[in-house]
């Protein structure tokens, strides 16, 4: 709904949202710095820009080209994808809580990895690119089952119904997988809820080329549908009136939905938290248009998950924590400092 | 002087009366005390070894320590049945203050930072004091799922606005991920995770009389209290202006109502772990049942969610003898369905 004629306070407006967006892509970009010289080995901050330009030598090449560059990338990818399948889903939903999880894509890709560990015992070399493959079939086929649950002739889709369906279809999940830990030998189980904890682990570039096609196919999709996103966000009645077909909009929507939620849970494990809050903290920054909105939450998410990630690799080196539960322990008190500071 | 607002908030109650039941709830009241008397009894005449019904009557009236049935009757079926019972009931009554509080009707004890508060602590107890009596751990639990209530609950209150059903929500769910992350840290780095499972798993399985002794007269008075509270939930189920308008006095409606939800919610996830299921199904299902007053919601939702505990506990057992599958489990299994239901109904009466 771009026009024209903007008043001067929604251009003072769109400078501040647009500073805002600029902030991020900086922070990020200081972040990649740090995050490119964490790890065993040292690299000053001059070493990792000659690599950049292809002037480093051999182990420097291998150490940032082969393992930090990929992870890092796909902490980035990963965190845009929970953002804005989180952004889409509290939209469309108009459920403050809804994030990915409520699709049961976390649950779906959970069951599917935990059952492949309960009957085959892991080798080194098959779940690394076969786990994703799983987890993705597990994401996708229960977002499938939640979908045609909720769906009713004549009526389609009430987002109420998919929230409920949701909830219901994920508990039924966790609860096989609570019956199936118990059948783990201990360090499957080990595996299995490093797994569950989110990390990102495939540091590679094949993981980095399964992602690319859906972010370049559905973020922009998403962006194009900001309008649209923000006429459902108004409520049924006003959204029939302007003329939107909802139900074909919708789903679409939930599909972009459940393709970036699928796709970032498969090469990450159930990093949960980032689907939920990156859309609120950027409702807060710049406001519910979804053009800002959309691209803010994208950039906040990216910007999370690689600072988590970053920090859980360096803190206890050379063991790891879990990028998701660092994305709780740093996002959550920081939501919760900014709930409690801004008024509804 | 009848203002428009005044006008509105009685065309509210109006509403609220036709849309309340009470002849089915009447009903339902009368079949839920039939259902649960019967599951019972099935509950302990079925098990490892079966026991006639007889045997059951006496060992009940005129019970002799000398008899190894009586024995099992007393010391194990009773005990855990009367617990299943208890912490069935609570899960449902605390549910269903959380739903007519938050108005949002997938709230439930656990958005509170109950659950994942209980869960640190127990984490927090099986990495750094291993070995730790039943008892202490439930106790340490019931504290957990206290300093999660307090925290989300002293955050929603701080901030600018006071705590609006929204906060509410929002904070528990950050509480709740933040709480549970720190607790699957640990359980990661000390590798407890699977005993967690394993604790949890189960159940009311070894619940005694002395542990009966301490959490029954706690749930008793919570239950009082809930009841008593009903006409008030009601009313703020509502709505924040239209109870402010007939003149409640919301804030210590919500304080009262946090108690409660504290000490059944509490008690109730510190034995059996968190199953959300109980608080989410039970108020849906008498709500569905019964209308919207919450006097009739939470009265059946003490028969009800009893009931349902109580036979999730009898299956767990019937499943795979020997071996007991988790009670968690079984709930959600039993209640998924159901759930699923209540979902294509199209969510209407929520």
């Amino acid at each position: 709904m771009s026009n024209c004629y903007l008043t001067p306070s929604q251009i003072k407006l769109k400078r501040k949202n647009i500073s805002i967006m600029v902030i991020l892509i900086v922070l990020i970009f200081i972040t990649f710095i740090i995050s490119m010289n964490t790890g065993v080995i040292k690299l000053t901050p001059l070493d990792i820009l000659w690599t950049l330009l292809g002037q480093g030598d051999a182990q420097q090449q291998v150490i940032l080209f082969e393992f930090r560059l990929p992870r890092i990338v796909i902490a980035v990818f990963v965190g845009m994808g929970l953002a804005i399948s989180g952004a889409i889903l509290q939209g469309v939903s108009k459920n403050a809580l809804a994030d990915p999880g409520i699709l049961g894509i976390n649950a779906g890709a959970g069951l599917a990895v935990m059952l492949y560990v309960s009957f085959f015992p892991i080798t080194k070399a098959a779940p690394v690119y076969l786990l994703p493959v799983l987890a993705f079939i597990g994401a996708g086929l229960t977002a499938v089952i939640i979908y045609t649950l909720s769906y009713r002739r004549h009526e389609g889709i009430t987002p109420m119904r998919l929230i409920l369906t949701g909830v219901a279809v994920a508990a039924g999940i966790s609860s096989a997988m609570i019956v199936l830990t118990l059948r783990l030998s201990p360090e499957n189980y080990q595996f299995v809820a490093t797994w569950l904890a989110g990390s990102i682990w495939g540091s590679n570039w094949l993981f980095v080329f399964s992602l690319l096609p859906w972010l370049v196919i559905l973020l922009p999709f998403v962006f194009v549908k900001a309008t649209v996103l923000n006429v459902l966000n108004l409520g049924e009645l006003t959204a029939v009136g302007l003329g939107a077909s909802i139900e074909k909009e919708r789903r679409w929507l939930l599909v972009a939905a459940v393709g970036l939620a699928g796709a970032s849970v498969s090469v990450s494990g159930g990093i949960g938290f980032v689907g939920l809050i990156a859309p609120h903290l950027a409702r807060q920054l710049v406001g519910a248009k979804h053009q800002f909105l959309l691209p803010t939450a994208a950039l906040l998410g990216g910007f999370l998950v690689l600072m988590a990630d970053t920090v859980g690799r360096s803190i206890f080196e050379p063991s790891e924590i879990p990028t998701g539960i660092v994305v709780a322990v740093i996002g959550a008190p920081y939501f919760l400092y900014l709930l409690a500071r801004l008024k509804e | 002087m009848t203002t428009s607002t005044e006008v509105g908030e009685l065309n509210e109650i109006q509403k609220l009366q036709k849309r309340s039941h009470p002849i089915r709830g009447a009903v339902a009241l009368i079949v839920g005390i039939i259902g649960l008397i019967f599951t019972f009894v099935l509950s302990i005449s079925f098990g490892a070894a079966d026991i006639s019904l007889g045997t059951i009557w006496t060992a009940v009236t005129q019970y002799s320590p000398g008899l190894t049935t009586h024995q099992v009757i007393h010391d194990i079926r009773l005990p855990r049945v009367l617990g299943a019972a208890l912490v069935g009931a609570s899960f449902a009554v605390a549910g269903a203050i959380m739903q007519g509080m938050t108005r949002n009707p997938l709230a439930d004890s656990g958005l509170l930072g109950l659950n994942s508060g209980a869960a640190l602590m127990l984490a927090i107890c099986f990495a750094f004091f291993p070995g730790l009596p039943y008892m202490y751990l439930i106790l340490w639990s019931f504290v957990g799922a206290g300093l999660g209530v307090l925290i989300v609950y002293g955050i929603g209150s701080l901030s600018n606005g006071g705590l609006t059903p929204m906060r509410l929500v929002l904070a528990g769910a950050a509480v709740s991920t933040l709480l549970g992350a720190l607790g699957e840290g640990i359980a990661l780095y000390y590798r407890i995770g699977q005993n967690l499972a394993f604790w949890y798993a189960g159940g009311v399985s070894g619940t005694k009389w002395s542990h009966l002794q301490i959490l029954s007269p706690w749930i008793l008075i919570a239950m009082i209290g809930a009841l008593t509270l009903s006409r008030s939930i009601t009313v703020l189920s509502l709505g924040e202006e239209i109870a402010v308008g007939l003149g409640q006095r919301t804030a210590a409606v919500k304080v009262w109502g946090m108690m409660i939800v504290l000490i059944l919610a509490g008690a109730a996830v510190s034995v059996l772990g968190a199953v959300g299921f109980v608080g989410l199904i039970i108020p849906h299902l008498t709500r569905y049942i019964v209308g919207h007053d919450y006097r009739w919601i939470i009265s059946c939702s003490i028969l009800y969610g009893a009931l349902l505990v109580v036979l999730a506990d009898l299956i767990a057992r019937m499943l795979n003898p020997p071996y007991e599958t988790p009670v968690g489990a079984l709930i959600a299994f039993i209640g998924v369905p159901f759930f699923l239901y209540l979902a294509r109904k199209g969510g209407k009466e929520l």
